[in-house]
């Protein structure tokens, strides 16, 4: 919408978010423009979500054809091969969001992810990326950096039932309503790349352990030339003798990094239904949350595990920042 | 976790859902796509155009409709071979009773209101199924699991009952919006435009009873041959002017207050009445009752504006006049109701007068309606955040994972680097009355106090029973059923207007009562303590029940309470209201032991990360029940 009020059917259609985040916020809600790339479960969630909060335009990228485990987590492509024949999943995902709402233009970009270029970029203000190797996360993120106005870039992954979002703010500051006082806060996020350079030696002594197994199964499916999620249980001792590398290389105990979680990731990579809507609730808000200007973001990991079910955020940055 | 959508244990489970609303809906579709393949769901409501924002299984053109039906068609869309059976029912109807609640292995609510929440409690003891408890209110989130004999009950810890006011400070001493908009929801607009018959504090008086109360049935009549305008100017100056006024001629009352202003239609308009008249022909285009509208008929476009004095007395006055010029037929059966326009903006405008009156910031509509609607704020993501925990919890529930069982608290911020925080499961409460059948305590006057005063205020007020039976040992005193035959009906009925000590079996001190609610089957003893006085102010009921669990949030001078959820006698069981709130103020206290729950109002202390220990840590919300607390955990 291009007027400055909401219109009617806005208000009517928000009056229940309105009253938690305000008409402000609401407005700039509906100017922003996301990109999305990797339709599985856990980006559908979060799709579904931003759709329904009222952003002015989502566009997604995915250009993969539609297979039983895409199907097994994603409520927005009905099992119907007379449907989905011939589509991609970012097409038929986009069939489906604009029906949750009108007043989002939904829409389908061509092409490979890591292709697009800064000016690409630049049309976006909020950029989501999932299923992407470690590379293509460093990629994105440095030409998201590069573009002059701040475009927030975010990471969402789903292996089994744990999950991980890694956020990148840039230099955000953004004002607080304490009591009756405003306070100015600032804060300063690592690029992606930065942020998993630190040294594990030098990161808090109980960081949560799945951001060191995630990190150990990144690189060997790089090292191995593998899409993300292309492993399996044969993959373990390769897995355990890379983690081993990493440990020595940067003289880190290994016990740190347990490799009964690290079998968990490789044995199965499938999304768990229950953990993508958490993730994608927790994504959806920290999106919210940036785009309005208001709340507290989260800095700058989130991990999810089910099966201690702590949503726990880790501050993965260098305690010096500047230069 | 692994192989999830194979395991038998969700496969070849049955299980109930209640509520297709905000967690309902997120449920349903995350039940289905994690391998559930018999799900049953109960919701009495249907879908309203303020639920699309966030019950994305609903469309436009759905409005209207039975929620749990068109949960159901959506989630088979994707899922076409999976059994859903949707009931557009209320789940207190007697054919959920236990024997219905056996067949499922698991119990999934998704609810916006306590009195519900109770019955489902209570239904899962009776039948022995698990429960897995939630709720959510914009940010914050909460997943509980009750099994019995294994985990707290959804009672055994006191849950918030709606805020009630006393009456004096609704009809006489407001001191907040809140308490203008009950006295002119429940008070100016339910005499206006409700049930004539119904009993009404508007114009309490201390003095003069019998001919004031007189002079205030013709004040609210309209005259054969009055005006609208005319009328409505009268009602005007009737309880913006006099009736301050008479308040004002009682000194005692305002020693130690503001006094407020009486205000009169002469002085707050300055122009001529017959330029008052808005635009009614904007109204004239539609016979749509719902559409008609103060605010458009005077131009008033945006409900976020916070309105002058004159604008709020412009729509008072064009309000009124559209009720009896549009709606007449409507008048004398006319309750609040949110999703009304002109109801909500005359209650606006009646509200904002009075605050002016008492030096009480004004509100804008948009404000006004959450009040006086007990509009809860509700967003998307929470309620999808929590139906993934439900899920993850009725998994362990399913495989019996007793000790992973775990309350999560979604936070707005942090604790201890966490925003989803596991905690254990409590120990029954030995002294639950619901789930540990402990004996209460009933302080009353057996020579005053009337069966049906029991019935009313304590079985079904307090103890939540709907369908009570009551018995003295073998003696049946009183039970409610469609097969009684005629005599014992007019017993019952006879019984009801008895003082205790006059029932054909003599309820006095030491007697032990039995209240069962057979739908429920729950059971309650209640040991009967006789006491000659109550304090009128304190104890208006004349009764004092203890031993249980629920302590009533009641401001300062507890007199008699009128509160914001419907009349004084009400239930607790609407939503309560959300009480100017900004930006999503909750109150986290740290409770040392022996704190009452009273004093924990008054104390704030907004970062919860300030909580060095985080072993008692209270959060207690308006909206739909939400509370974090640490006690006694589960070994």
């Amino acid at each position: 919408m291009d007027g400055e009020e909401l219109t009617e059917q806005e208000t009517a259609l928000y009056d229940r978010q309105i009253r938690v985040w305000g008409v402000d916020a609401q407005r700039r809600l509906s100017k922003a423009h996301i990109l999305v790339s990797g339709m599985k479960g856990t980006v559908v969630e979060f799709c579904k979500n931003i759709v329904l909060a009222g952003v002015g335009s989502l566009t997604l990228v995915d250009s993969r054809e539609v297979t039983e485990e895409a199907l097994s987590a994603n409520f927005l492509i009905p099992p119907d091969e007379n449907v989905y024949s011939g589509k991609t999943l970012a097409e038929l995902c986009c069939d489906s969001l604009k029906d949750f709402n009108p007043m989002v233009r939904v829409s389908v970009e061509k092409g490979d992810i890591s292709s697009f270029g800064g000016d690409f970029y630049g049309r976006f203000d909020v950029v989501v990326i999932s299923s992407c190797s470690f590379a293509t996360k460093k990629l994105i993120n440095e030409k998201c950096r590069k573009v002059s106005k701040r475009v927030a870039f975010y990471t969402v992954d789903c292996r089994d039932s744990c999950g991980e979002i890694y956020v990148d703010l840039q230099n955000y500051t953004y004002s607080k309503k304490k009591l009756d006082e405003t306070d100015e806060c600032q804060l300063q996020y690592p690029s992606f790349e930065e942020a998993v350079a630190i040294p594990w030696r030098a990161l808090p002594r109980k960081v949560t352990k799945l951001y060191l197994a995630m990190r150990v199964i990144e690189r060997f499916e790089e090292a191995e030339g593998r899409n993300p999620g292309e492993i399996s249980i044969a993959d373990l001792p390769g897995v355990l003798k890379l983690k081993k590398e990493l440990c020595d290389a940067q003289s880190f105990n290994e016990s740190h990094v347990p490799d009964a979680l690290l079998e968990r990731l490789v044995s199965d990579t499938s999304e768990f239904p229950p953990v993508c809507a958490i993730l994608g609730g927790i994504l959806g808000q920290e999106v919210i949350k940036a785009i309005s200007g208001k709340g507290d973001p989260l800095k700058n990991f989130f991990f999810f595990d089910a099966i201690d079910g702590k949503g726990i955020i880790e501050d993965i940055s260098n305690p010096n920042p500047g230069s | 976790m692994a192989s999830h959508q194979r395991s038998p244990a969700i496969k070849g489970a049955k299980v109930l859902m209640v509520g297709a609303g905000g967690i309902g809906c997120e449920l349903l579709k995350t039940l289905a796509l994690s391998g559930f393949e018999d799900i049953h769901i109960i919701d009495m409501d249907t879908i309203e155009v303020s639920n699309l924002n966030r019950q994305f299984l609903f469309r436009q053109s759905h409005v209207g409709q039975s929620k749990a039906k068109v949960a159901r068609d959506a989630v088979l869309r994707f899922r076409p071979h999976i059994s859903i059976t949707s009931y557009h029912a209320n789940v207190k109807d007697p054919d959920f009773n236990v024997d219905f609640f056996k067949q499922f292995n698991v119990v999934l609510n998704g609810l916006d209101n306590l009195d519900a929440r109770r019955h489902v409690n209570r239904l899962c003891l009776a039948s022995d199924v698990p429960l897995v408890e939630s709720g959510t209110t914009g940010f914050l989130g909460q997943v509980t699991v009750h099994v019995k004999g294994k985990t707290e009950c959804y009672e055994c810890q006191p849950k918030p009952t709606p805020k009630t006011y006393p009456v004096c400070t609704i009809t006489s001493t407001p001191s907040k919006f809140v308490h203008c908009i009950v006295w002119s929801k429940d008070l100016l607009f339910a005499k206006l435009f409700g049930d004539k018959n119904q009993e009404n504090d508007l114009n309490v008086r201390s003095s003069d009873a019998a001919s004031s109360s007189q002079q205030a049935e013709d004040v609210f009549e309209r005259q054969n041959d009055e005006g609208i305008e005319e009328y409505a100017r009268r009602i005007y100056d009737h309880v913006f002017g006099y009736n301050i006024e008479d308040a004002l001629s009682n000194e005692e009352t305002w020693k130690n207050r503001n006094r407020p202003k009486p205000l009169y239609s002469r002085d707050v308009f300055p122009e001529e009445p017959s330029q008052q008249n808005g635009n009614m022909d904007k109204n004239c285009a539609t016979d749509d009752p719902l559409s008609v509208s103060a605010m458009a008929s005077l131009g008033l476009k945006n409900p976020q504006d916070i309105w002058s004095l004159l604008e709020n007395s412009r729509i008072f006055l064009e309000a009124l006049k559209l009720f009896f010029g549009k709606r007449e037929k409507e008048i004398g059966n006319l309750s609040f109701d949110k999703d009304d326009q002109l109801a909500v903006e005359f209650v606006t405008a009646a509200a904002n007068i009075r605050a002016a009156s008492f030096g009480i910031p004004l509100h804008s509509l948009f404000e006004a309606k959450g009040i006086a609607g007990n509009i809860v704020h509700a967003v998307a993501t929470t309620n999808a955040v929590i139906a993934g925990l439900i899920v993850i919890e009725a998994i362990k529930v399913l495989q019996s994972d007793a000790n992973n069982y775990r309350m999560t608290y979604c936070l707005e911020h942090p604790s201890r680097k966490m925003l989803l925080m596991p905690v254990e499961p409590f120990e029954p409460n030995k002294s639950c009355y619901v789930c540990s059948e402990t004996p209460l305590l009933l302080e009353v006057n057996t020579h005053r106090s009337k069966l049906r005063d029991f019935v009313e205020k304590i079985v079904k007020a307090k103890l939540g029973m709907n369908f009570p039976l009551i018995m003295y040992g073998p003696a049946l005193l009183y039970e409610v059923g469609d097969d009684l035959d005629e005599d014992m009906a007019a017993n019952y009925a006879a019984n009801l207007e008895k003082v205790l000590s006059e029932l054909p079996s003599p309820v006095t001190g030491g007697t032990m009562l039995t209240v069962e609610d057979l739908q429920q089957e729950f059971t309650c003893n209640i040991n009967i303590k006789h006491r000659e006085e109550f304090d009128e102010e304190k104890e208006p009921d004349g009764m004092l029940l203890s031993g249980w669990t629920q302590a009533p949030r009641v401001e300062k001078d507890d007199n008699k309470t009128v509160g914001n959820g419907g009349s004084s006698t009400s239930n607790a069981s609407s939503a309560m209201p959300v009480e100017a709130e900004e930006d999503d103020d909750i109150e986290i206290v740290p409770i040392g032991k022996k704190r009452k729950l009273g004093e924990i109002s008054k104390a704030t202390n907004p970062n919860l990360s300030d909580v060095a220990d985080d072993d008692d840590v209270l959060v207690m919300l308006d909206g739909e029940n939400l509370d974090v607390k640490k006690k006694k955990k589960l070994q």
